[in-house]
Order: structure tokens, then sequence, then C-alpha cells
């Protein structure tokens, strides 16, 4: 993978963030920047806050203190309206892929491209949309089909695909390959990558999985404690002789 | 004195959870007036809880007009009032009987299936996914919910009052060769106004203490199948409870109706 970042403008800015939950402070003052166009990986143990933090950052959770700012904008001061417009912007890839189980493939698809009306109008033939992201992740033939009748990988495939369909300029992927047999997990990888490179996204992709890190990031940082505690590219990541970021390599 | 504070500590709870089921309803009336009306998706709820729930209610009704038919028979006989047996079947029936059963049914039935359906959603950040995809799910899952069971639940106390009184029919026709037409003549004769219509006021508030705990057992689930299974059957238990009590309530409302 290619590990320069091809442009420096900031997309995401998170500063001094913190979350807690009673005693339980998650979050201890977590900063970060995304460039646009960059693929950064975020690495901890489980527990650590990565999934939290990109919660806050989609706002799905409220953070304590700090601040977010996603495209410019704050997300603690955007109201309902003004959050649901932003995340248009934002695609989120849910860990078990989060698809809706009452509701077919296509309808699936289908959902955010009809309740989003602000970005495409009211679109009153969906097919066209729908199957160009089916196509895009290779699974056009299931569009009928119930997510209980799909296997992990396709359900994360289509899930992928939901996300697609709003055209996001950023892609936040929790956990992307976790549960996936290592074949599976490399498809994915390399469709994240080919995604990236068609529609020219930036991501945040949480992972414990080192592999996933070495094909799609451009620079890591490591999460301890709810804190940054260290920064770089895969391969000075891979070199660090601290036994914290070598427990993760080995 | 341990088990004192043991018993402290779960009156506390109690109140707590009373205290977030009264902010939960308060959040669904704030929601429920406010656009989009998510129309489709409540006639969808309203097609789901009535259709689903139907057979279970008719077979139930059935089988409680004719069992409370033939074990009151013998008792009116033996005072000599079996003529009396529509009239009585029937009150008992409209007023009490058929909505606190199928009220009870349907908590078991409709509530647990809330609880499960949205507690899984919750569990496997459907609900998130929801949110991040621009609608409001307490909207879209909840209130739509909460409006379905609390308009579709006088419908099948209706249906089941009508199946339970025709269930005493048969018996009365098979033991007593009574005809159709008499029968349900007696069974008009005996019925007012002041009967039907406070106990379909308060099946629409039993309909919506069905919604309500479903919707918020299963929307606060706890992570976890173990939290699935617990949100369907603490909907059920809870919603039991206040079933009762919202029973006693209305019947002690209507009493005071009465004496006026």
């Amino acid at each position: 993978m290619d590990t320069t970042v091809p442009n420096l403008k900031p997309i995401i800015e998170i500063k001094d963030l913190m979350k807690s939950y009673g005693e339980n402070h998650v979050l201890n003052g977590f900063n970060m920047v995304l460039y646009e166009g960059e693929n950064l990986v975020i690495m901890g143990k489980s527990g650590s806050g990565k999934s939290v933090m990109i919660k806050c950052l989609i706002g799905l959770e409220e953070h304590d203190r700090g601040s977010i700012q996603v495209m410019g904008k704050d997300i603690s001061e955007l109201d309902r309206e003004e959050l649901d417009e932003l995340r248009t912007e934002v695609g989120f890839l849910f860990q078990g892929s989060a698809l809706y189980d009452s509701m077919t493939v296509r309808e699936n698809l289908e959902f955010p491209l009809r309740r989003h009306t602000k970005k495409f109008g009211v679109i009153k033939d969906t097919t066209p949309l729908v199957m160009e992201a089916l196509e895009s992740v290779g699974l056009a033939n299931t569009i009928n089909l119930m997510p209980e009748e799909l296997s992990g990988g396709m359900k994360r495939r289509i899930a992928l695909a939901r996300t697609l369909i709003l055209r996001p300029k950023i892609i936040l992927y929790d956990e992307p390959t976790t549960g996936l047999d290592p074949i599976t997990a490399k498809e994915i990888l390399m469709l994240m990558k080919s995604i990236q490179e068609k529609y020219n996204t930036s991501s945040i992709i949480i992972t414990h999985d080192v592999d996933c890190a070495r094909v799609i990031s451009n620079r890591m940082i490591l999460l301890v404690e709810g804190k940054n505690y260290i920064e770089g590219t895969f391969e000075e990541l891979s070199i660090s002789t601290d036994p914290k970021v070598q427990a993760f390599f080995k | 004195m341990n088990s004192i504070f043991k018993i402290i500590e779960l009156f506390k709870n109690f109140l707590l959870e009373i205290g977030e089921l009264s902010y939960f309803a308060g959040r669904f009336f704030k929601e429920a007036f406010k656009p989009p009306s998510e129309f489709k998706e409540f006639l969808r709820q309203c097609f789901n809880m009535g259709n689903r729930s139907l057979l279970l209610v008719a077979v139930t009704g059935f089988i409680i007009g004719l069992v409370f038919t033939l074990q009151s028979r013998p008792t009116l006989q033996e005072f000599g009032a079996v003529s009396w047996m529509p009239s009585m079947v029937s009150i008992s029936i409209i007023r009490e009987i058929g909505p606190i059963i199928t009220a009870l049914i349907c908590a078991g039935r409709i509530g647990s299936g809330i609880g499960a359906e949205l507690g899984s959603m919750r569990v496997t950040e459907q609900i998130d996914a929801m949110e991040v995809s621009g609608t409001n799910p307490f909207k879209y899952l909840v209130v739509t919910r909460i409006l379905a069971t609390t308009f579709m639940l006088p419908v099948l106390v209706f249906f089941g009052d009508a199946i339970a009184i025709f269930g005493s029919y048969l018996v009365e026709n098979i033991k007593g060769n009574v005809s159709f037409l008499l029968y349900f003549n007696q069974v008009f004769n005996a019925l007012e106004f002041g009967d039907l219509i406070p106990s379909t006021i308060k099946t629409f508030f039993f309909g919506f203490a069905i919604g309500l705990v479903g919707c918020f057992k299963g929307y606060y689930c706890k992570k976890g199948t173990a939290g699935v299974g617990l949100a369907a059957n603490s909907a059920v238990v809870f919603t039991s409870m206040l079933l009762f009590i919202i029973d006693f309530i209305a019947v002690f409302v209507t009493d005071i109706f009465y004496d006026l």
C-alpha cells in the first residue's frame, strides 16, 4: 500500500475527546486528524475506546468533553437535521453489518436513499442506484434475498454497499474483518481498497487485525486506555521496540 | 437487616424503572405529533399485530365462552336461572373477561415480540444503523408500534368478545336447544352502552401499555443474547402487572360513574 497521504487537507479533527460511563473513563483526551483521501487505522485492545470514539464521531454517542470537527462542522453544535445532513457524507460500516432483518437486500439499500432526501431529492426509481452499489461489491444477484440467506462475508459486502449508496466522502469501518475467515477478510480488504480508489473516500478503520492495517493504512494510531499512545505509518510502528506496540505485531 | 436493605434496593429500582418508563412515555407523546408521520410503517405494524394475533385471540375467546358457559350452567340450573345465561355471559365478557384476557394474551404475543425484536435490533446495532441512515429510530420503531398496539387491541378485544359469545351460544344451543336469534336477542337486550364504552376505552389503555412496555424493554435492552431474552421476558411480566393495575383503576373510575 502506498503510505503517502495524497492531500493534507484535514477532513476530521478530534481534540481532547473525553467520554465516561459512570466511573469508567473510556476516552481520556483522544486527539486525531484525518486528511482527505487518507486511510487512518486505529488499533487498540478490546475496551480501549475505539468503537466509542467512532460512535462519538458520527453522533451516535455524546462525548463529555473535547471537540469533533467533521468537514469543518462541530458536531456537538448541530441540530438533528444538520446532523442527518452531515451523515450523508459519512458512511458507517458496523461490526456486525447491522442489516435490517425484516427487509430484503434491496429494501436495506433503499432505506437510507429514501430517508436522506436532501442529498438526492425524492427518487422514484431507486433500482439503478441499488444495482450500481450492489455491483460495486460484486453481489448484484442477491437483490431480492433476505439477510438471513446471506453468509457473514456477503452481509459485510451488502452493508458496505448500503454505506456506499449515499456516496459518502468519509467511511468509518468498525472492525471490518472481525469474525470473517482469512480469505473473506482479504476479499473485504481488497474491496475497501478498490472503493477508496474508485470513490476517492477518506476512511477511519477500527481494527486489531494487523493484516488489515498493513494492507489498508496510510497512517496508524495506537489507542491505549482512551489516549493516543503512538502514531505513525505501519512500517514505523512495526519496527518499534515499545512492548505495548510490539504486542500487536507479534 | 440485609433483607431489609435488599427490599429497599428492589423498591428503589422499581421506582427508577417507573420513572424511566414515564420519561419514555413522555418522549412518545413528544415525537408522535412531529413530522414525518411514518404512516406506512404504522399500517405495517397494525397488520402484523392484528393479523398475527387473530387466530390466537379467536381460539382463546371461543374456549373461554365455551368453558364459562359449561361451568356456570349447572349452578344457574340449580336456581332455575338458565335463561339468564346470555345476559350473564355477555356482560361478564364485554365488561371484564374479554378485555383482560385478550390484553394478557397480546402482552404475551405482541409485547414479548416487540421486546425481543427491538432488543435484537439494539444488540445487532440495527437501531444505530437506522439513526445513521437519517431516520429517527424512536419515531420509526417505537412510536409506530405503540400506536399500532393502542389502536389494534380494541379491535382484537371486540373480535375476541364476539367469538367468546358465539362459543357460549354453541353450548346453549347444544345443551338447551336455544336458537341463535333468541340467544343473541337476549345478549343485546342485556347489554347497554354503559357496558361497552368503558370497556372499550380501557382497551386503548391496555394496548398503549403493551406497546409502551414492550418498546421500553426492547429499546433499552442490555447487550448480548441474554439481554434480548430478558427484554422479552420482563416485557411480559411488567405489562401483565400494569394491565391489572390499569384494570383496577378503570373499574374504580367506572364504578364512580355508575354511582352517579
